[in-house]
């Protein structure tokens, strides 16, 4: 073949796929376009499903039973707010293409950087620790004791991670995020009283009561987690995302966070058409929270309920610790990655491995003061988000950085406002959790 | 030794002993000398910063640094894309060792001090990318210097000295006006440096493939994963890219040609030399996965009654690479397929042998429709190093060699 005809041979193809008129290559040059926006979908999905995991079901769940649906009205505001954090780190990656720990680094420093990465460390752990109630509580529904549950469960983990096996496993814990479409189902069968549901949702109340305070932080807590900004950017930067696929990755975190959202919004709906009409307005154990299953799942509710917190669970046990290890080492300059053998990155290792085993090893210890270490983790979560937030938005503002993907006037408002409010949300939140720890949610999926 | 860290924020004397200001930014001159601090900026809050050049600068401890001269002799301060500033071009910034072959970020930097006739002249020696630069910069200000030194000689060390330093600067203009080269670059295995690439971000990327030459560049691409090979080349001017796709095997050239998007990979067809389009487009003719598009089209083939004296010569005589010498391709008077010599059989036989005798049995060869897996049974059964692929009159047209094999395996796992 020569090279006139090769050229031809170009056209025909291009022509074939894109310019053909008519339903076929109408078809085609769509089924391109979502060719293309699958190959960048995921992060987004991924940060939004990991961010759903044992402490948020425990919030969420509680939050549905206490309040009914008098807190649904949340959900709107909290779309917005998870959208634009999210949005901001993807975009962040995309146009420098690196992780969220470097560019604080490279911009701020280093001390900036230790300090957010020792806050992030300690947040983290706090993380793992309620991810690793999550096991033991969803293992006692079984009946298996945490003492057996947990240490499988931490070495599962460690061993599926350090032997690379994790990104096949990737797939199967994202399939098995399909246990929250039984909330769906559970919250329609459950017939909750629609016409106040969506009143709830579309009209704000606000009650001046210290639980309902407490409950309302504890939400925005748990939903707009800090450490899925680093994840998400450094997942973005993984996928080596064209700057021209920057609307792909924009639709992937709307879809990412409006399903994240939608989910919390069911099993709000669905703890409150249940447990919360039954008269329980606080959640003790796993087996209480299962029974917002019982209109789908009947008998077996507590068994589909342990199942789908076992599997955020591990979900996110996966993920967080070798995420966090990730982001600080590279934010402080150690060698990291899995690809490194243990000598080549002892900082990597120890601080992955350290992370589980503390995470796992503080579940065990009998009576170790479980409540007050989740109570200071939240309080830590809420103390670091404002900070993670503020080096966002200086950084984002960068031209040098970011070229043309600075934020945008109406965007710098809208994230500004929500971080400022973010902060006088969070102190009061830090004030009620001193001044009342008893209040604080997310804490109820401990086993006693 | 000193440490870049206790001298930024030191403050400086004049000669007289006045207080001039406090060390804001370092300067080296890569034009002058690439290793010698050449400047101090000083910065006297609202007042304007003065500058210090290294002959006016007579002493130099953690914290204090005294001039020789008089703070009225200092210049005034104008920025110089030319000159590079230790704390925001080094510092926290990330560097390519050329020896380690990584990409690595520097914490702090090592200076030793040089006393010439009545001033001292500080030359980088080092960057530490460890845990005592680490522990310097997070404690510097916060303890006395002699404590923090203590802790740091306590931490194991990691340096690399200044001439494995390569430093990554995306504004091509800076980087000739800074003098970076990718000298030191090019002598890396180019599967290294497609290695360091992978960590990098895309505007780095793309200064490191401009600062290298088109072999190199073009060995680099050849080596990176298909994602980032796309995005660099479409990143690259057309007339830029076709130069160094030039410089590849027809195959690799080829391979990438078939990913890139019809408007860039048409593009660059016209840029190339009709001879080496004319090669590419025969391979872009076959799908993925066949013998076709595995195949490379540069090989030897030479008669099956030459002898070994006569072959032997006339491979010598031609620049040929070596690499295309592993295996001989034999034809027949008609051109078609007559068996393969191993380079190992053509090394050890006697002149007189004819190349017919040499050949391994029995001729192994594959189509190039043929699919991968059964190419690669092929290569499993007959424990094979190459592969010849016939057209379909049965005459070669194309080599698989075993590396060809490997990386397409591997990139199924």
């Amino acid at each position: 073949m020569n090279w006139p005809a090769l050229t031809t041979r170009i056209r025909t193809t291009r022509e074939r796929t894109e310019s053909k008129p008519g339903f076929r290559g109408r078809f085609r040059v769509w089924r391109r376009r979502i060719g293309v926006f699958l190959a960048v979908l995921g992060p987004g999905i991924i940060t939004s499903n990991v961010d759903n995991d044992a402490g948020g079901i425990a919030t969420y769940s509680q939050a549905g039973a206490q309040f009914g649906y008098a807190l649904l009205w949340t959900m709107l505001p909290l779309t917005l707010l998870l959208y634009i954090g999210q949005e901001m780190c993807a975009r962040m990656g995309v146009a420098t293409g690196k992780g969220l720990s470097d560019l604080i680094r490279e911009e701020f420093g280093f001390r900036s950087t230790f300090f957010v990465m020792l806050a992030g460390l300690f947040v983290d752990l706090g993380n793992t620790i309620a991810e690793f109630a999550g096991v033991a509580a969803g293992a006692s529904v079984f009946g298996v004791s945490k003492y057996i549950a947990v240490p499988i469960a931490a070495l599962l983990v460690w061993v599926l991670v350090v032997r690379n096996s994790y990104s096949r496993v990737e797939k199967i814990f994202l399939a098995a995020c399909v246990f929250y479409v039984t909330y769906i189902v559970s919250a329609v069968l459950a017939k909750p009283y629609w016409p106040d549901a969506v009143r709830q949702t579309l009209v704000p109340s606000f009650h001046m009561n210290t639980p309902y305070i407490v409950m309302l932080i504890g939400l925005v807590g748990t939903t707009v987690a800090p450490w899925q900004f680093f994840y998400l950017q450094a997942g973005e930067v993984e996928k080596r995302v064209a700057r021209r696929q920057y609307k792909d990755v924009r639709m992937d975190v709307i879809l990412g966070s409006v399903t994240s959202m939608a989910v919390v919004f069911f099993i709000i709906v669905c703890t409150a058409a249940t447990l919360h009409i039954a008269g329980i307005t606080n959640i003790t154990s796993a087996g209480q929270a299962a029974m917002a299953l019982k209109p789908l799942a009947g008998r077996w509710a507590a068994g589909l309920f342990a199942f789908g917190l076992l599997n955020a669970s591990l979900f996110s046990a996966s993920v967080l610790p070798l995420s966090t290890a990730h982001v600080i080492c590279e934010g402080l300059g150690f060698e990291a990655g899995l690809d490194q053998k243990v000598s080549e990155a002892p900082i990597f290792y120890g601080l992955y491995t350290g992370l589980i085993v503390i995470g796992a090893g503080i579940i065990l210890i009998p009576k170790a003061p479980l409540f007050k270490i989740l109570l200071l983790s939240q309080v830590a979560n809420g103390v670091w988000l404002p900070f993670v937030l503020i080096f966002i938005l200086l950084l984002i503002n960068r031209k040098d950085l970011m070229g043309d993907l600075t934020n945008g006037p109406v965007f710098n408002f809208l994230a500004w406002t929500t971080s400022l409010a973010m902060i006088v949300v969070t102190l009061v939140w830090i004030y009620l959790s001193i001044a009342q720890p008893g209040a604080s949610p997310g804490i109820l999926l401990l086993p006693h | 030794m000193l440490r870049a860290t206790e001298i930024l924020q030191a403050h400086a004397y004049d000669v007289s002993g006045n207080f001039v200001g406090r060390v804001r930014e370092m300067f080296i001159e890569p034009a002058e000398q690439a290793n010698r601090i050449s400047r101090l900026l000083l910065g006297r809050g609202r007042f304007q910063p003065l500058l210090a050049k290294w002959d006016q600068v007579a002493f130099v401890a953690p914290g204090t640094v005294r001039l020789a001269v008089d703070e009225r002799l200092l210049g005034p301060f104008t920025p110089n894309e030319a000159w590079l500033a230790v704390r925001k071009d080094l510092l926290d910034q990330q560097i390519i060792d050329t020896h380690g072959r990584k990409v690595v970020r520097i914490n702090d930097i090592a200076l030793n001090e040089v006393r010439t006739n009545g001033n001292v002249e500080l030359r980088v020696t080092q960057v530490d990318v460890g845990l005592p630069g680490a522990a310097g910069r997070l404690l510097h200000g916060l303890a006395p210097t002699d404590m923090v030194r203590r802790i740091q000689d306590r931490l194991p060390p990691r340096v690399i000295p200044w001439e494995f330093v390569n430093l990554i600067e995306p504004d091509a203009l800076r980087r000739v006006k800074l003098r970076l080269t990718g000298h030191r670059l090019a002598r890396l295995h180019p599967a290294d440096l497609a290695d360091i690439m992978e960590e990098l971000s895309p505007t780095e990327r793309e200064s490191i493939i401009a600062s290298l030459d088109k072999q190199t560049a073009a060995g680099v691409i050849a080596e990176l994963d298909r994602r980032l090979q796309t995005q660099v080349v479409e990143k690259l001017a057309p007339e830029h890219a076709a130069d160094i796709i030039q410089e590849m095997e027809p195959d690799e050239a080829a391979h990438l040609l078939a990913r890139l998007s019809p408007e860039t990979s048409e593009e660059l067809l016209e840029e190339l030399s009709r001879e080496d389009a004319r090669d590419v487009s025969e391979l872009l003719r076959f799908g993925e996965g066949t013998g076709g598009w595995m195949m490379n089209t540069e090989f030897i083939f030479v008669g099956e009654d030459a002898t070994r004296q006569e072959v032997v010569n006339w491979i010598r005589s031609r620049e040929i690479h070596p690499d295309e010498v592993d295996t001989v391709v034999l034809i027949d008077a008609r051109a078609i397929f007559a068996g393969v010599v191993p380079l190992g059989r053509l090394l050890l036989s006697s002149d007189d042998r004819l190349m017919r005798e040499l050949r391994s049995e029995p001729p192994v060869s594959a189509t190039s429709e043929m699919g991968e897996r059964e190419i690669f049974e092929l290569f499993d059964k007959y424990n094979l190093r190459s592969l010849t692929v016939v057209d379909e009159d049965n005459r070669p047209v194309g080599i698989i060699t075993v590396d060809d094999v490997v990386g397409r395996m591997r990139s199924k796992l």
